[in-house]
């Protein structure tokens, strides 16, 4: 029987997480750092540093050279590099496919899609390179899709795209980490409502409270997820509990995709 | 009475491949075909063998403005829009360490931009002739991964989700316009052609593509047409933001 040290079971782990200032990302971060790990917080603007669990480095996930700058700063600094949570995301507002623009399709595509590309791309290579006498890494990247990346309800029409991206990208990089035998896992996790950021214009439309009630009520369990939720999810997913698991999808939605019934979160 | 009587269709990709086969059948069944391509000389040399009931029309899928008047020549020649194939789609083999940020734009550009505008500019025009269908090629590799073709998988899972909001927002206004996916194994068509040249282990390209689909060959254009012919006509009229996978076993 394998026994695994839940205590500091990611010490000497080193980890990046995009968007990690705020919502699911700041969550994972905490937890990943709860278990051991030395988190690194990458998200927009010095305005999130303040609130980062970890060391935080502005990063623009659409932005190669960031990633260059991020990557090269994180081998310096840590020397290493095991789990890259890809979480990083925008919703694009609520355009349908008639109202959607070419401008926004985009915009929404250069951080959700394009954005994970690159954190896979230079994750692989941050996991594959590491100097003699260290450890070999054992890596997990974790791409955060969407329940829009499953169904077509649930988001704006260049938001459930770009999520139906991520969801099958994420199936190709574990084929390849598989088949170059990298010892590198990647899945996709799919969280129904949680409540973060990306809801902002709900909450200034109706209050926080009134639509998260809306749309746990959409919800089979009858509730929005809190953030560490899907922290939780991610947590197991970059540990060696799952190491077994690659090219496979984590919904995490309160049942919301488990079966037929009331429209979902109507924000179409 | 054929199969699809009088319903006007215009295709993207047109020119070649499942869009040329697809044109074939929906002539045979008497309806028009609008030839959207790139390839001009191609097309307008398909619409003229198959006649008055098809038509060719210039088509760049990544320009608005070029679908827009493909809409607008499309009413103009047969004054109605009841049907959409998105079949224009690149592939292009890369895996995640080899694929650049330029690359991974141009095939999610071509493949997922192109659909969802082909969506868009059909919409209003389907609308005005009290409804219609639309159809988008996915592929099997929108439903599976495949290390080396890593910016087709994302592009083509895009597709997926994007056909079923496509649906769901069609339904919900109660335009009586329908969206679904098709999703082909690998058809003998010239798309294919780069993975034909592959040869893998002892096996030429072509061999190892026969070994993957149970089924034991490669598909043909027309069997997919026939899939895409059913969900263009109103044999399917209950089928909406569904995926219809035509892969001789491969995904089984």
């Amino acid at each position: 029987m394998v026994v695994i040290d839940m205590s500091n079971e990611l010490s000497g782990r080193v980890a990046i997480v995009t968007g990690g200032a705020s919502g699911i990302g700041a969550a994972s971060a905490a937890l990943l750092a709860e278990a051991g790990a030395s988190v690194i917080v990458a998200d927009l603007g010095e305005g999130s540093k303040d609130k980062a669990i970890g060391r935080f480095m502005p990063h623009d996930v659409a932005s190669e050279d960031s990633w260059r700058t991020l990557l090269a700063d994180v081998l310096k600094h840590e020397g290493r590099l095991d789990i890259v949570v890809n979480n990083a995301g925008i919703s694009g507002g609520a355009g349908n496919p008639e109202t959607t623009t070419v401008e926004n399709w985009q915009q929404v595509q250069a951080v959700n899609s394009e954005g994970v590309f690159l954190g896979c791309k230079y994750a692989i290579q941050g996991m594959k390179h590491l100097g003699t006498g260290k450890a070999a890494s054992k890596g997990s990247i974790v791409n955060i899709s969407s329940v829009a990346g499953l169904i077509g309800s649930a988001g704006p029409t260049a938001y459930t795209a770009s999520k139906g991206a991520v969801r099958l990208l994420t199936k190709s990089v574990a084929l390849h980490c598989a088949e170059q035998k990298y010892d590198i896992r990647c899945n996709s996790v799919h969280p129904g409502g949680v409540d973060t950021a990306i809801f902002n214009p709900l909450w200034q439309a109706v209050g926080h409270e009134q639509g998260k009630a809306f749309i746990g009520s959409r919800h089979p369990i009858g509730r929005m997820a809190e953030p560490r939720d899907l922290g939780e999810v991610v947590l197991w997913l970059a540990s060696d509990r799952s190491s077994f698991v690659t090219g496979a999808e984590f919904t995490a939605d309160g049942g919301l995709t488990a079966g037929i019934g009331r429209a979902l979160l109507g924000t179409n | 009475m054929a199969r699809i009587d009088g319903k006007v269709v215009l295709i993207s990709g047109g020119a070649s491949g499942i869009g040329a086969a697809t044109a074939r059948l929906v002539v045979r069944e008497g309806g028009k075909a609008v030839l959207a391509d790139r390839d001009e000389a191609k097309g307008k040399a398909l619409a003229a063998e198959l006649g008055a009931a098809a038509h060719f029309v210039p088509l760049d899928v990544v320009q608005e403005t070029s679908w827009q008047a493909a809409i607008a020549a499309t009413k103009q020649r047969f004054n109605a829009l009841h049907g959409l194939l998105n079949a224009a789609g690149i592939g292009v083999r890369n895996t995640i360490e080899d694929c650049t940020l330029e690359e991974y734009r141009r095939v999610n550009d071509i493949n997922s931009l192109g659909t969802f505008l082909g969506c868009k500019t059909a919409i209003p025009a389907m609308k005005a002739s009290g409804g219609g269908s639309i159809v988008n090629i996915s592929s099997v590799l929108g439903l599976r991964g495949a290390a080396q073709a890593m910016a087709y998988c994302a592009s083509k899972g895009a597709v997926r989700t994007l056909t079923k909001n496509v649906a769901l927002h069609c339904a919900q206004m109660k335009y009586g316009i329908r969206c679904n996916s098709v999703h082909p194994g690998y058809i003998d068509t010239p798309m294919i052609a780069p993975r034909l040249a592959q040869n893998v282990g002892n096996m030429s390209g072509r061999q190892s593509l026969e070994a993957m689909h149970p089924i034991g060959r490669l598909g043909r254009a027309e069997e997919v047409a026939y899939m895409i012919l059913f969900l263009l006509s109103d044999e399917s009229t209950f089928s909406t933001g569904s995926e219809f996978v035509c892969d001789g076993g491969l995904t089984a």
